[in-house]
């Protein structure tokens, strides 16, 4: 009886509404493993971010293998390999059959935390030195593309999730404010609005970004670029939030609540802000694929996070050369992975749109 | 229509000039500056280096430096690049023509692929190629620009079809016009086509919506009605009705596609704006870097006002005065 008349708030009902979308379903389940590959990157690495070894520059993908030469089962293992040159200079790897080295679990390496708390020393794979085991190939100081993705996702992945935080918390106050207080205060913070929205993203980026000093160090950098990106993120969204609390203000509750004596932030608060959540959700899913594209673009121009960190888009700066690509094309993979994340945010948020905003369904259907 | 054209174009100069204040503030609050990296250079003696501060005015205060900055703007001298060391405006003039090209190609690209795989999409709705296009679309979506242009670069050296980056080949001044033109064109391929990769995705949606949208109209149904063929239906009376609310993307998209082009331009080494910002920031070109932003402002206004202008003239529903 008393589940009949509850109301469902707007998260329980975006989430009855993804469970009969299969596409947004899988969207979920690829995101999901990819925040536990961040999350979990230490152990699931067989290397850590900074291990190098420069005998393997840009060593291709090696095939796990069960079949040895003679063609007998064996446990999975990879082959030995040999860097050498050619007469043009070009890196050739050669396998050299009669070193295996078989794959081993829960392997003793270089010492993590996990959750950054728990100290802890096995891997979930590895092989015994010297050989080493590049599932993704290597990028050109012989670091493990495979462990580099792993470490940069939390960087990738964390950054549209912060930045989204800030930039919306910014967002839904002045649009609170402004939409509440109406005329001079809205004036004006519309105009500041406009001027964040008038300059081209990416131009802003780059002058924001010459601000902060070249000596920070890694998670210095790592917060500036997500102010810096929430910075120029805001304004769309206060405009929107303006719009829809320039008609909730004229609505009885909002008397009620001021009748009753509550600050005018308490109102904007507490009791408009929470209509604009079902909007604010869709919002937030579309847009943090712009910020991980963004962090993606500034490191890959070589501004944002800096070697030996990893980010996705840091990653990919090593493919700026065109002979890189040609010469070693599975540095590209990084780049698959923003897609991947990207398009998985893009489908949620269809998907969540679909379902909360009832007029954009009819739309569909009629 | 024209005192609102002028209102926006008044109200956007306080909005240009305070983005610029912020921008030299930036520039100029934070540590190292282009004369910095010559001062460490042996060849070049503290007192040119002293000469050159004096002569670009960098030992006044700072909102002196601002204010002297905006005087020049309104006489049209935008000052001068201490790297290049010609006024910026020459710099500007030419990288700005050639995101121009860039920008444009994509854009007729966009448009000429988008257009008819939307209305392709609209009549075969729910079938087997509507879903097929509908998926490519989604993935052309989500793709960034950045990583379209590699994977055709990526493409374009396995092949050898076309040349990687770069504007004009080797021997293009020994070409004759039409060669030039060719050779332009080749070059213009990869990053025509990583930019216009995204945006085909959502102008083909935006497309189908449309289509779909019209063909349920009435006068549809009367056309078909009084016996008109179906292609003279789709093409003439749907198709002219469906395409009227794109063009008013036409302004939005080409400003929107002047600030995109940076990180493709980088990539694929075409000589443009962005590219020009970026060399422009990292070595704290302080006068170059405020005249390109300004650049980049004014074209996005220029394309938002020409937007919301051309809205207007076709939408007779829409006033800006009342």
């Amino acid at each position: 009886m008393k589940n009949k008349t509850r109301h469902d708030s707007p998260l329980c009902l975006a989430l009855k509404g993804l469970r009969q979308n299969r596409l947004a379903m899988i969207a979920c389940g690829v995101l999901l493993m990819l925040y536990l590959g961040a999350i979990f990157a230490g152990f699931l690495s067989p290397y850590s971010y900074r291990d190098e070894d420069r005998n393997f520059s840009y060593c291709p993908p090696t095939p796990v293998r069960i079949f040895d030469g003679q063609g007998r089962l064996r446990w999975p293992f990879v082959y030995g390999r040999e860097m050498s040159f050619d007469a043009q200079h070009k890196r050739i790897y050669e396998i050299k059959e009669q070193e295996r080295y078989p794959l081993r679990l829960f392997v003793r390496g270089e010492p993590y935390r996990i959750l950054g708390l728990v100290p802890c020393s096995r891997h979930l794979f590895g092989v015994d030195s010297p050989g080493r085991i590049y599932l993704w190939g290597s990028d050109s100081r012989g670091r493990d593309l495979f462990s580099r993705i792993l470490y940069g996702a939390r960087i990738s992945l964390s950054i549209g999730l912060l930045g989204v935080m800030i930039s919306f918390s910014i967002g839904l106050l002045v649009g609170g404010i402004a939409g509440f207080y109406g005329g001079r205060i809205d004036n004006i913070l519309m105009r500041v609005c406009e001027m964040f929205m008038m300059v081209p993203g990416f131009y802003l980026l780059l002058a924001l970004r010459s601000v902060v000093p070249p000596d920070f160090n890694s998670v210095q950098v790592y917060f500036s670029i997500v102010v810096i990106l929430s910075f120029i993120g805001w304004a769309g969204l206060a405009r929107i939030i303006r719009g829809m609390c320039l008609s909730l203000r004229q609505r009885e509750f909002v008397l009620a609540a001021r009748a009753m004596g509550l600050s005018d932030l308490e109102v904007i608060v507490k009791h408009i802000l929470p209509h604009t959540v079902s909007y604010s959700i869709i919002a937030i899913m579309l847009s943090i694929p712009g910020y991980i594209l963004a962090e993606s673009a500034l490191s890959l121009i070589g501004l944002g996070i800096q070697d030996p960190f990893a980010s996705w888009g840091n990653l990919l700066s090593e493919a700026m050369g065109i002979v890189q690509i040609t010469f070693a094309p599975w540095i590209l993979l990084p780049g698959m992975f923003i897609l991947v994340t990207v398009m998985c945010f893009n489908i949620l948020g269809d998907a969540l749109r679909d379902w909360l905003d009832p007029t954009l369904k009819m739309e569909r259907q009629s | 229509m024209f005192r609102y054209c002028l209102k926006r174009l008044l109200i956007s100069i306080p909005l240009l000039l305070g983005m610029a204040l912020l921008t030299f503030l930036l520039m100029q609050k934070t540590t190292g500056s282009f004369y910095d990296q010559l001062k460490m250079d042996p060849l070049i003696s503290p007192e040119t280096i002293d000469r050159y501060i004096r002569l670009y005015q960098l030992d006044k205060p700072l909102l002196t430096q601002f204010l002297l900055w905006v005087r020049n703007l309104f006489r049209l001298e935008f000052g001068y690049s201490f790297y290049y060391n010609v006024p910026v405006v020459k710099i500007i003039a030419g990288r700005l023509g050639n995101t121009f090209i860039l920008s444009f190609a994509s854009f007729l690209l966009t448009w000429l692929v988008a257009i008819p795989l939307g209305i392709c999409a609209a009549l075969h709705r729910n079938r087997m190629i509507d879903r097929v296009i509908q998926m490519l679309s989604y993935v052309g979506l989500s793709t960034p620009s950045f990583l379209s242009a590699m994977l055709l670069l990526y493409l374009a050296s396995r092949t050898g079809l076309l040349p990687l980056g770069g504007m004009h080949s080797a021997r293009y001044e020994d070409m004759t016009a039409l060669g030039r033109f060719l050779d332009l064109l080749r070059h213009l391929a990869i990053p025509a086509a990583a930019l216009s990769i995204r945006s085909v995705g959502a102008l083909q949606r935006i497309m189908r919506g449309n289509m779909l949208e019209t063909l349920r109209q009435q006068y549809v149904l009367t056309a078909r009605a009084k016996g008109l063929p179906e292609s003279r239906v789709v093409y003439v009376h749907a198709l002219r009705n469906a395409i009227n609310p794109l063009i008013t993307l036409l302004g939005y998209e080409f400003s929107a596609l002047l600030s995109g082009a940076a990180l493709v331009e980088i990539i694929c080494n075409w000589p443009g704006l962005g590219t020009l910002m970026l060399t422009a920031v990292r070595s704290k070109d302080i006068y170059l870097v405020m005249a390109s932003f300004m650049m980049g402002g004014v074209l996005f206004l220029v394309g938002n006002l020409f937007a919301d202008i051309l809205l207007a003239r076709l939408d007779p529903r829409i006033r800006y005065e009342k």
